[in-house]
């Protein structure tokens, strides 16, 4: 996994709540390899993106000061919905490392954390400072450090959030966390043979 | 000597409690997996096993349930929508094949909605820790089991390990009380539910559904209920097990049988939350006053009594909420301070793992009996069990006599990629559980309803209550 550390980049508003990730991908595309060389083109896809293909220039990231954004400054609930891990794999295509919300959906947090993209929850008042900033100031930066828990807004401010050390751990240092898994095979093995013996009945009977 | 006092617990802290392999210094706990479930879309999750070569840990513990590609029309994959979901659904039964699960696939009698085979099949249980690459296996919760969806990277490391790292969520209790009033089902008081504590009102959470309602609801009623906790954000969403679970798993194929059996009652018995047991947050609900429930925008919260006006945006005082609303029905072609009631509908679908099972069929049938759809309409049974048992009570025959379709089994109209689509602009009432913009196709406007709305929809062509169709029981 891609390791995240520090990133000071071009952040773009995105004013909406329940943003769900039939939008940030729709099912389509959920077919289509997460190799595929096309990836980036599903993000958003028919909010980006008129009927006859051509670019919707309403839509944030087709405006020319938050084509290059790497950060999202978002809303409440973020990612709710589905649990396609396309939507992460697909906002990573793009470039995006970062979306800032009031609060995610739960899964599509944790398929962030996944792929090295970083969610972070600021309180709603600050995002709507934030997005207010990048709207006035478009194309202006937002500056994010992993390691101190902070954002530092186009106006100078720090916000701090937080984030659980082990998920932290895992994004500084890009880590497998099947690999870490797998180091305590020995812990596991002792769990299930004593869990098999306690609730033996839940193993399927064949039917 | 003083007697060891236990801290009373939740039924979700014990089944919690008993699942937890190892809690790191950083308080994330790694967690045993009883049941995992895999279907054709989880095919990136092999993808990213095989290229780590690695193997499945426990394949007599994984299933695979081809459901979300399958075409619907009929069993031959030759009338799958093209190659490339045709490949899914092969990629499925290849992995299934190399790996040695158990696989119940398109020849399969019981292939249907992962969320309608488990519980169906007695593999999803009380007490069991489940897990699928799939938000909505929340409904497995109804069993009183903690279930839940989770990403492809975490379906490969359950693949792997049988195991999940995962931090503890908090605990909501929702209790509802009232009587349901005539015509009210199971999916109006989740819509209900939702339209009260909103889309992100229990983000994270784990719910436990309490209460009289709850307590009188059918297992099938319950899995719908528990279907739809991940449209209010929620991790899961459970319901405590009782006599009605027990009669309900007895005897399925894959449930306990002899000594195993009676094991597995008398544990299932000590599940349900302690007098005492305390939850992070709790809800009361009160349903009296709910009526067959109909949502009118793009998010599941925006759900409406059927004799409720279309609330104004302007009444929202948060400007991000008063803009998602206006979008909603610009999206919808609807205007505030309107009714929904009369509304033309384009087409009915009716299926899904929120209304897929035989009752929801039942339901859809006793208000069809008689009646000729005034618009496109399909019924897609939840598996192919429930098909079976359709046609054995001659529901398959009022429907196809209404002039509905009669199809096969799988997710079809609701996530809409498997070729069972809706058009841009087409009004569809549906028995599934998303609204959301392009749900069910780029630009398709989805109305949620139960399966007795549903019919009434497609009998009248227009959205209707059921209630002037029905018998006053």
């Amino acid at each position: 996994m891609q390791p995240f550390t520090k990133l000071s980049a071009i952040a773009a508003p995105f004013n909406r709540i329940n943003v769900d990730t039939d939008q940030i991908i729709p099912a389509r595309y959920l077919r289509k390899s997460r190799r595929h060389p096309d990836y980036a083109t599903y993000l958003f896809r028919d909010l980006r993106f008129n009927d006859d293909g051509t670019e919707n220039p309403n839509f944030v990231l087709n405006q020319p000061a938050y084509r290059q954004a790497q950060i999202l400054v978002a809303d409440v609930n973020f990612g709710c919905g589905s649990s396609r891990e396309g939507a992460v794999f697909a906002l990573a295509a793009y470039g995006i490392r970062s979306v800032i919300a009031a609060s995610f959906g739960d899964i599509h947090y944790n398929n962030c954390l996944k792929n090295g993209l970083l969610p972070i929850r600021l309180d709603e008042k600050v995002l709507a400072t934030l997005r207010a900033q990048l709207v006035e100031q478009p194309g202006s930066t937002i500056e994010i450090d992993l390691e101190g828990q902070f954002v530092v807004g186009p106006d100078g401010n720090k916000h701090t959030f937080d984030i659980d050390p082990f998920r932290k751990r895992c994004l500084l240092e890009g880590l497998d966390d099947i690999g870490l898994t797998l180091m305590h095979e020995e812990a596991m093995a002792v769990f299930e043979a004593s869990y098999q013996e306690t609730y033996n009945w839940t193993m399927p009977r064949q039917g | 000597m003083t007697k060891l006092q236990l801290k009373p617990r939740s039924l979700f802290e014990k089944i919690w409690d008993s699942h937890v392999i190892l809690t790191n210094d950083e308080g994330q706990s790694l967690l045993y997996v009883d049941r995992h479930y895999c279907h054709d879309g989880s095919f990136h999750a092999f993808d990213m096993l095989s290229e780590s070569g690695r193997k499945v840990l426990r394949p007599d513990l994984t299933f695979g349930i081809p459901d979300h590609y399958v075409g619907t029309k009929s069993k031959d994959r030759q009338d799958f929508a093209d190659d490339e979901r045709r490949n899914l659904i092969e990629a499925i039964e290849k992995n299934a094949a190399e790996f040695g699960i158990k696989h119940f696939g398109l020849d399969d009698p019981r292939q249907g909605i992962t969320h309608v085979v488990g519980p169906e099949q007695g593999l999803s249980l009380p007490g069991l820790l489940i897990v699928c690459g799939d938000s909505h296996t929340s409904s497995h919760g109804a069993m009183g089991a903690f279930a839940f969806g989770i990403g492809a990277s975490e379906v490969a490391h359950v693949l792997a390990t049988q195991s999940l790292w995962q931090l503890k969520p908090e605990s909501m209790r929702i209790t509802i009380t009232g009587e349901r009033s005539f015509g009210v089902t199971a999916k109006d008081v989740i819509l209900g539910v939702i339209a009260h504590i909103s889309a992100a009102g229990a983000v994270g959470c784990a719910i436990e559904y309490a209460g009289p309602v709850i307590e009188s609801m059918s297992i099938e009623e319950r899995l719908t209920v528990c279907n739809m906790s991940i449209e209010a954000g929620a991790r899961a969403g459970m319901v405590a097990p009782d006599q009605m679970t027990i009669d309900y798993i007895e005897g399925r194929p894959f449930a306990p049988i002899g000594d195993a059996w009676n094991e597995a009652v008398a544990y299932w018995q000590t599940l349900p939350s302690d007098v005492d047991a305390t939850f992070d947050q709790e809800v009361e609900i009160d349903i009296s006053t709910l009526s067959p429930t109909i949502t009118w925008g793009t998010s599941p919260e925006d759900a409406i009594g059927i004799n409720d006006i279309i609330p104004d945006p302007n009444g929202e005082s948060d400007p991000q909420r008063r803009e998602a609303k206006q979008r909603s029905l610009d999206y919808m072609g609807l205007s505030a301070g309107g009714s929904l009631k009369g509304v033309p509908v384009d087409r009915v679908f009716i299926g899904s793992c929120t209304n897929g099972r035989i009752e929801d069929l039942r339901n859809a049938a006793a208000v069809a009996k008689g009646k000729k759809a005034k618009v496109p309409t399909m019924v897609v049974p939840g598996s192919g069990q429930v098909k079976a048992q359709a046609e054995e009570e001659g529901l398959d025959k009022i429907f196809i006599e209404a002039g509905f379709e009669w199809r096969y089994a799988g997710c079809s109209m609701c996530v809409g990629i498997n070729g069972d689509d809706v058009a841009a602009k087409v009004r569809c009432v549906s028995t599934s559980n998303r609204n959301f913009e392009g749900r069910q196709g780029p630009g398709a406007r989805t109305h949620l309803v139960g399966s007795e709305m549903a019919a009434a929809a497609a009998v009248t062509g227009r959205i209707t209550d059921v209630r002037d169709l029905m018998e006053e029981r």
